[in-house]
This record gives C-alpha cells, sequence and structure tokens, in this order.
C-alpha cells in the first residue's frame, strides 16, 4: 500500500463519515417530520431546505466555545473528541462492496464493536467534566446503559461470527446466504436494540433527555463542541446501520452484486437508519429502571440463547 | 411487568400492540399530506366574515358618536365640527351639517367584538378581512381615518342571502303587489277643497243632523 494511497483513503472515509451522517440528519429532519404531519425545513438551500444541516454547522461555527469555570478544563475540551473519532475510525474498516473497504482488517466485528464502546467514553467524560448535576446525571445513567448494552452487541455480534466463522466484516458477507436471516433473527433484534441503546436514541435517550435533565452530559457545551457531539450521535446511527446491514443483511448481496454492490449496502443501510429515525418518532422514552429491565431479563438472555441456536446450527452444518 | 402497566386504562391492550400501533399510526401520517400551512408564502384561506380589521367609509359617517360610545374599552376617537350650509334657494333656511374632522381606531385597544359595526345607523363601519398590519411600536397602531379608508377596497361583498329566506326589506316593500282597486282609486287625501266639496254635495245630510241636534 503506496502513500498515495493511503492518503487517497483516508480522505474517502473522512468524506463518508461527513456526508453520510448529514444524509441521515436531514432524512430524519424530514421524516420525522411528515411522520408528524409537518413538513420540516423548507428554506435552507431552496429545494425543500436540503442545506439545513449545513446551515446548522455554519451557525454552530459562529458561536462563543464557552468552558464552565469549574470544568475540568483538558476533559471538557477534549470529549467530543473522544467521541467523535472512535465513529471515524470504525467507519473505516466497514466494506461497502468486496474491495470497497478503508482498511480490511481481519477482526473487523472485534474492532467496531470495541470502537464503538469507546464512543460511550466522551459523553462520560463530557458528564464529569461538565461541573454541573445535570450533566453528571446523563453520564451516570450512560455508564449504567453501557454497561447493560456492550453484552447483548458482543453476543449477538458473536453469533454471527460463530455462524460464518470469522471475525472479518467481509468474511462474515462472504458466508452470510438469505436463510440467516431467519436462522439469526432472534440475535439481528437484540442488536438492533442494543445499539439504539448504545447511540442513546430514543426510546434508550435517558442519557440525553432533554425534557428531565437537559440533555445531560451536554449541557454545557456550546458551539462547535457541541456540533462534534451532534455529528457523533448521526456517524453512530451511520456506523451502527451499516454494521446492521453487513452482520444481518447481507451487505453487498443483491441482483447485480458485481457492478452495484456498494448501493446495496448503502441502501440496506439507509433502510435501517429510517428505522431508527422511526422508532425515534413512534416511541416514548424508557425509564432507566425499564431499561435496565429489558436488558438483563430479555436481550441477554435471548441473545445467550441465539449463541446456543447458532452453535447447534453450525455443528449440525459442519 | 405488572409494575410498567400500571398506568395502562382498561381498555388498552399494553406492551407489544401498543407499539405497532404507534409505529403504524406515524406511518399513515407519513404517507398523507401535511397540515402545514406555508402561511408567508400561501395565503391562508379565511373564512367569511373574519374579523381582520375595521374599514370606514368616511362618506357614510355623520359623526353621530354611537360607535365611539357602545365601544367597551373606548378605542374610537372621533372630532367633529358643525357647518353651517347656505340656503339653496331665495328665502330658504340655512342648514347645519357635521363635519368629520378625525375619525381614528386604536387597534392596540380594539378587541375585535364589532359592536360598532353592528351600532352605525349608516354602514359606514365594515369588517375586512385584512389581518396584516403588526408594527413594531404599539402607538403605531391607532389608525386614522384615511388609513381604515383604504382598508374598505378589501371588504367583501356581503354573503349572499339563503335560496330560500325572505326578502331584504326595500325589496320586498318594492315588489309589494298594490292594494285591492290600486293606487289610483283610494281615498283622496282629507285636503280643505275634498271638505268644501263634500259639504256641498250634501247640504240635506247637514241641516238634517242640525235638526237632530237641536
Amino acid at each position: 500500500m503506496t502513500v498515495l494511497e493511503v492518503v487517497i483513503r483516508t480522505v474517502a472515509v473522512l468524506a463518508a463519515f461527513l456526508v453520510l451522517p448529514l444524509l441521515v440528519g436531514q432524512t430524519e429532519h424530514k421524516v420525522m417530520a411528515h411522520m408528524q404531519g409537518r413538513l420540516g425545513p423548507m428554506y435552507a438551500g431552496g429545494f425543500h431546505g436540503w442545506a439545513q444541516l449545513v446551515a446548522d454547522g455554519v451557525k454552530f461555527v459562529q458561536k462563543e466555545d464557552v468552558v464552565p469555570v469549574a470544568a475540568d478544563r483538558w476533559v471538557f475540551r477534549l470529549a467530543p473528541g473522544v467521541a467523535l473519532v472512535p465513529y471515524l475510525v470504525a467507519m473505516s474498516v466497514i466494506p461497502l462492496a468486496p474491495n470497497l473497504v478503508g482498511a480490511d482488517v481481519d477482526a473487523g466485528a472485534l474492532f467496531v464493536v470495541a470502537l464503538a464502546g469507546i464512543g460511550i467514553l466522551g459523553t462520560l467524560m463530557a458528564g464529569w467534566s461538565s461541573a454541573n448535576k445535570y450533566s453528571l446525571l446523563g453520564a451516570m445513567r450512560s455508564a449504567a446503559q453501557l454497561l447493560s448494552y456492550e453484552l447483548p452487541i458482543v453476543l449477538s455480534v458473536a453469533s454471527v461470527a460463530l455462524a460464518a466463522g470469522t471475525l472479518s466484516l467481509s468474511g462474515i458477507v462472504r458466508e452470510w446466504s438469505w436463510w440467516w436471516l431467519v436462522w439469526q433473527l432472534p440475535g439481528a433484534v437484540v442488536f438492533l436494540v442494543a445499539a439504539l441503546a448504545e447511540l442513546q436514541r430514543p426510546p434508550f435517550d435517558m442519557p440525553v433527555a432533554d425534557s428531565e435533565i437537559v440533555f445531560g452530559p451536554y449541557t454545557e457545551y456550546t458551539g462547535l463542541r457541541f456540533a462534534f457531539f451532534l455529528l457523533s450521535e448521526y456517524a453512530g446511527i451511520v456506523l451502527m446501520s451499516l454494521l446492521f446491514a453487513v452482520l444481518f443483511l447481507g451487505g453487498w448481496r443483491g441482483p447485480w452484486a458485481d457492478s452495484v454492490g456498494w448501493l446495496w449496502t448503502l441502501l440496506k443501510g439507509f433502510a435501517i437508519a429510517v428505522l431508527i429515525v422511526w422508532l425515534r418518532v413512534a416511541w416514548p422514552r424508557l425509564r432507566e429502571d425499564q431499561l435496565q429491565r429489558l436488558a438483563w431479563i430479555w436481550l441477554v438472555p435471548i441473545a445467550i440463547a441465539q449463541l446456543a441456536l447458532t452453535g447447534v446450527g453450525v455443528v449440525l452444518i459442519g | 411487568m405488572s409494575a410498567q402497566r400500571r398506568g395502562a386504562r382498561p381498555g388498552d391492550r399494553p406492551g407489544l400492540p401498543g407499539l405497532l400501533k404507534g409505529l403504524a399510526t406515524t406511518a399513515r401520517t407519513l404517507s398523507r399530506p401535511t397540515h402545514t400551512a406555508e402561511y408567508p408564502d400561501t395565503k391562508p384561506a379565511l373564512p367569511p366574515r373574519s374579523r381582520g380589521v375595521i374599514a370606514l367609509t368616511e362618506e357614510n359617517c355623520t359623526s353621530c358618536m354611537l360607535c365611539a360610545r357602545e365601544c367597551p374599552d373606548w378605542c374610537i376617537y372621533i372630532d367633529s365640527h358643525k357647518e353651517t350650509l347656505p340656503a339653496t334657494t331665495e328665502g330658504g333656511r340655512e342648514r347645519q351639517r357635521n363635519v368629520l374632522d378625525r375619525f381614528a381606531i386604536d387597534f392596540s385597544l380594539c378587541m375585535y367584538c364589532g359592536i360598532c359595526i353592528e351600532v352605525c345607523p349608516f354602514d359606514a363601519l365594515h369588517w375586512s378581512p385584512e389581518f396584516e398590519y403588526a408594527e413594531i411600536d404599539i402607538r403605531d397602531l391607532l389608525h386614522e381615518k384615511d388609513r381604515l379608508g383604504q382598508w374598505m377596497q378589501t371588504v367583501p361583498p356581503p354573503p349572499a342571502l339563503d335560496p330560500r329566506s325572505a326578502d331584504p326589506a326595500e325589496v320586498a316593500a318594492a315588489n309589494r303587489p298594490p292594494r285591492a282597486g290600486g293606487l289610483r282609486e283610494r281615498p283622496a287625501p282629507r285636503s280643505a277643497r275634498a271638505a268644501k266639496t263634500a259639504a256641498a254635495e250634501a247640504p240635506s245630510a247637514t241641516a238634517a243632523q242640525e235638526e237632530a241636534e237641536s
């Protein structure tokens, strides 16, 4: 791999990292609005408000960057970066097509799950360093959520990896066949629910619950740093949607996969992103104890049962 | 699970059906037209008889002050003076009439009750559906008669009568059929000449009456 190739791949991943979250964000604006009988942004950019998020970005850049006096300055300033960068790095190992991937890592599934866990650390740092009780409450909720939902995610990813016999994301898609849709269905549901919780998306948005604890860890943030947190949320949606498409929906597989395989991955991921938006519109927020209950009574046992089912299946087939 | 269901109403089925119902409702709303009125771009379709602003036909106003006196919050200001008109015929009498100097409505006080319009005996005041007259300063909401007069152009024609309703009073009076026998054969008004001829025609009757009285 030459230096030029590395540069091109990096720039491509960075471009995808900057464009895809905006695409999901704009979709959320419009889909949520129409699900509520509204129109959503209509002015920015001229045509149906397509440039709304660009305008938002410009607005955030112009705002003053305030750091509270009592804040732990270095941690406070570092937190948005810690929240954002892991998703950027994780994005580089998601394969869009057999040869279209930022960096083909052997243990890609493990790599992505580990990095997604680091992303939560940014929220924790923000909550701790803000010197604000709402932020601290949000950080504690976030930590509790991380503890209970990492396990179901890891177990459901392990189930797919076990079925494919590899931890490589490209390898999993190569081994995938359509009946995995049924075979891995419980694991897929568990993964989706746990991914929602890890992304702190409704109905699991207690850490940032704006009506309860004023956006939790992000209360004290302004300007570009706040925008980075928002960007990391949408980058997380993109990452989890693409990961779901690769693990459970067969990635680039589909008609004319040789030529437009990357489009299939993106379309499947986009469908999952729309589903995530849809759940936000339709469902109310859970309480913190309900979330823990759901995780430990339902998701973990189902994920373990799925792992057992996959093991039996692999032994029977093999 | 029972703890989660405590808030549910008796008819509701808790749990999964409710969640699916939420998804179905939002999806149905997504597939239907939105309710958003894009106001500055498209004008709202106002109902007939909208109470937007009060318009004034200055020519109809006789400065009778009824509107100003009936106004519950005293937001109408009227100034007028009397003018003497010279007699139109030689030896005739001079006439006086009211001339309107100032007619103003303070829309920062007006509560849009419409009583002034109801009480105006000469149809000088009208509802206009125009509503875009907001001001930065509240004192600029005191509108004088020239501004009130401009709004007359926006006053819609009165709504048509219902198909089977009675005719308006003026039309009904004009269309009333003549009385039996016709107008011409009505008994003539009792003028001095008529009385004289009546006395000449029946002198005997008068004489007989006088005799009876004596």
